[in-house]
């Protein structure tokens, strides 16, 4: 076996392969199909409507993962990540509103928002935002430096469990606040919408949706890979012993600042991707993305799917949205009941989320026992 | 590889470890009064005494916890622990098991000897690290050597009480120490594996030297070369256990008052 083949074994197993190929196969060629090249007469047709609301799940997911990657292998609890992924959203959004041009109400290079404040030019932090590149820039480098910031104190100070989950939480409120101000730049309450364009195409037609759709699609696919590809490493195995025992890790010689340090930074930078992802599909980016409740969801999707297993966090956002935007057509007034129900009954009876019970059922058909409570499975 | 160590052992004498009238007073009270003791190379040595000896403390000492009020506390003939701390002196050399184990319960026997292992553990180099065959050589001999070959893949947590104990050992093991302080580890063990411990722990010595601080008599008798018989802080007796056991002194403190 040649290195490339170990490190591919290593992902995952041949059904796992298997499972990702299949997953790829459906939204990179049947979905696109079934949207562009079948008419919208035809029963197979899939709506534009449907592509939307995938693309914003799959958004959703890699958001899941970077939580799970951060709180399933590390052990810490971010109540903050919406923080990060609206940031991404708000630096390509950005990009979005000067790609409007002068296509607004009021028929001027600024945004309208900035007209109706009576600004005169661009304030600072909009230099280079014009520039697609720069923007892709901000999309990484906001984010992440803030992270790593943040985390540098956080963890140095070995501020931990919940004490740093309302620490991000207090984060992301504060965050919320000043974007909510319209002389913080970024439009207020309403924030960024009715984009125009995106690198010069229009941004509404089928054919740039189901471009933004598929890219979606591989960077949740990557994500996943090189989220499995750190797990599995022995950074993963140093992280989850973090998770464990801490003291034990430094008693071992590792300096767990910086392995607390490079995780939360990374899943930081994801949650600003896939942010940057989000808002050109939706259309619009607000302050509301970093309500306090937005970020407590995202925990929710993770500890619903089920922690430290990556599918698990995919699953959780899949099942947990595609539920949301069920419920809030048939029942609106009752969604917040019905997450609030869910998350207790997983809490109490499923530690490991729908993916610990996938597993457990697979073991109770083969006629075996299920493995140990806390041990984690080996996912396929 | 590896990391800055300040200076290195000098053992050119044969002694690995020197405390040379070593008092440690905590709130006015002698817990180490005048406490002189020298480890050979490759020895095997027993600490024993009632509870309150300062068996504990001396162990602190060593290992950069507690320090000294007065005296001198030396790691061959150049390295003085008395200005290191509790990191530095893991990294120079000296290992030590506590009470009670503490590995990696989700990980298995086998990753909690990796992630123990002694190599470059900043972050890049963990990244992409892959175990080389001489380091998957390294981790199963002492798989083999502390018994948990048969259960390498198991998790470390469904590992029996002993089998924990002897991982961390493992654990102290791959870490490279040149000494060993193992504070009361047979306490909980059955009977067979008391046993075991008592022989793993004669297999290691002559390469490592070790100190085991120990209760249970028997065990200590079964290992023992020399044993030091600690009383207030002060050592009372030193010498192989039949002389201790008959010394008058250590009788009066075991059995007196």
């Amino acid at each position: 076996m040649g290195p490339l083949t170990s490190t591919f074994t290593r992902l995952y197993g041949t059904k796992g392969w298997l499972a990702l190929g299949v997953f790829a196969v459906v939204l990179l060629v049947v979905i696109p199909l079934l949207n562009l090249a079948v008419p919208e007469t035809s029963p197979y047709h899939v709506s534009t409507y449907w592509v939307t609301l995938i693309g914003k799940i799959m958004c959703y997911a890699i958001v899941a993962l970077a939580m799970d990657l951060i709180w399933g292998y590390c052990g810490i609890l971010s109540l903050g990540h919406g923080l990060f992924f609206a940031l991404g959203g708000y630096a390509m959004g950005m990009y979005l509103m000067r790609q409007i041009g002068r296509e607004g109400q009021y028929q001027s290079d600024l945004p309208d928002f900035m007209v109706f404040l009576d600004w005169k030019e661009f304030p600072w932090q909009w230099w280079g935002t014009d520039h697609f590149l720069w923007a892709a820039f901000l999309v990484v480098a906001v984010p992440g430096l803030l992270a790593f910031v943040f985390g540098y104190f956080a963890f140095r100070s070995r501020v931990k469990g919940v004490y740093f989950s309302i620490i991000t939480q207090a984060l992301t409120f504060a965050a919320m606040l000043l974007f909510f101000r319209n002389d913080t730049g970024f439009g207020g309450n309403n924030g960024f919408t009715d984009f125009k364009r995106i690198l010069g195409f229009p941004i509404t037609t089928p054919e740039t949706r189901m471009a933004l759709f598929a890219l979606t699609g591989i960077v949740l696919i990557v994500a996943l890979l090189v989220g499995r590809w750190l797990v599995t490493s022995k950074f993963g195995r140093v992280l989850a012993a973090i998770r464990d025992a801490e003291p034990r890790v430094m008693f071992c010689g590792y300096d767990t600042v910086h392995y607390k340090l490079a995780i939360w930074t990374f899943s930081a930078v994801l949650c600003g991707i896939a942010g940057a992802l989000y808002v050109p599909q939706v259309g619009i980016i607000n302050p509301s993305e970093m309500s306090p409740a937005n970020s407590i969801e995202i925990a929710i999707w993770v500890a619903i799917g089920g922690r430290g297993t990556l599918v698990g966090a995919v699953a959780g956002a899949g099942l947990v949205n595609g539920a949301k935007s069920y419920f809030t057509q048939a029942f609106p007034e009752y969604w917040l009941f019905f997450l609030g129900l869910l998350f207790i009954l997983v809490t109490l009876f499923l530690p490991n989320g729908v993916v610990g019970l996938a597993a457990k059922l697979r073991a109770m058909l083969a006629g075996r026992r299920p493995a140990p409570a806390g041990v984690a499975e080996e996912t396929a | 590889m590896g990391h800055v160590v300040t200076g290195e052992l000098d053992t050119t004498h044969g002694t690995i470890l020197y405390l040379d009238g070593i008092s440690v007073s905590f709130d006015g009270f002698k817990a180490l009064n005048d406490l002189s003791l020298n480890i050979d190379v490759g020895e095997l040595r027993c600490v024993i005494g009632p509870n309150g000896a300062g068996k504990t403390t001396m162990m602190d000492v060593i290992t950069g916890r507690t320090r000294p009020d007065a005296g001198r506390a030396y790691f061959g003939e150049t390295i003085d622990l008395a200005r290191m701390n509790e990191a530095q002196i893991a990294h120079v050399g000296i290992g030590r098991k506590f009470q009670k184990p503490t590995i990696f319960e989700r990980h298995s026997a086998f990753e909690n000897l990796e992630l123990a292992m002694k190599t470059d553990k900043r972050v890049r180099k963990t990244l992409f690290a892959r175990l080389g065959a001489d380091e998957r050589d390294r981790i199963a001999d002492t798989l083999r050597l502390i018994r948990l070959d048969p259960v390498a893949d198991r998790p470390a947590g469904l590992l029996s009480h002993g089998q924990k104990q002897w991982l961390e050992i493992g654990m102290l093991l791959m870490q490279e120490p040149k000494l060993l302080l193992l504070d009361e580890p047979v306490a909980g063990m059955s009977d067979d594996e008391t046993e075991r411990t008592a022989e793993l722990f004669l297999s290691l010595a002559g390469q490592h030297s070790l100190v085991v601080v120990e209760h249970d008599m028997a065990f200590v008798a079964r290992i023992a070369r020399k044993v030091t018989v600690l009383h207030e802080g002060s050592v009372i007796a030193e010498g192989p256990m039949k002389t201790v056991q008959e010394d008058p002194r250590v009788i009066e403190v075991y059995l007196g008052r």
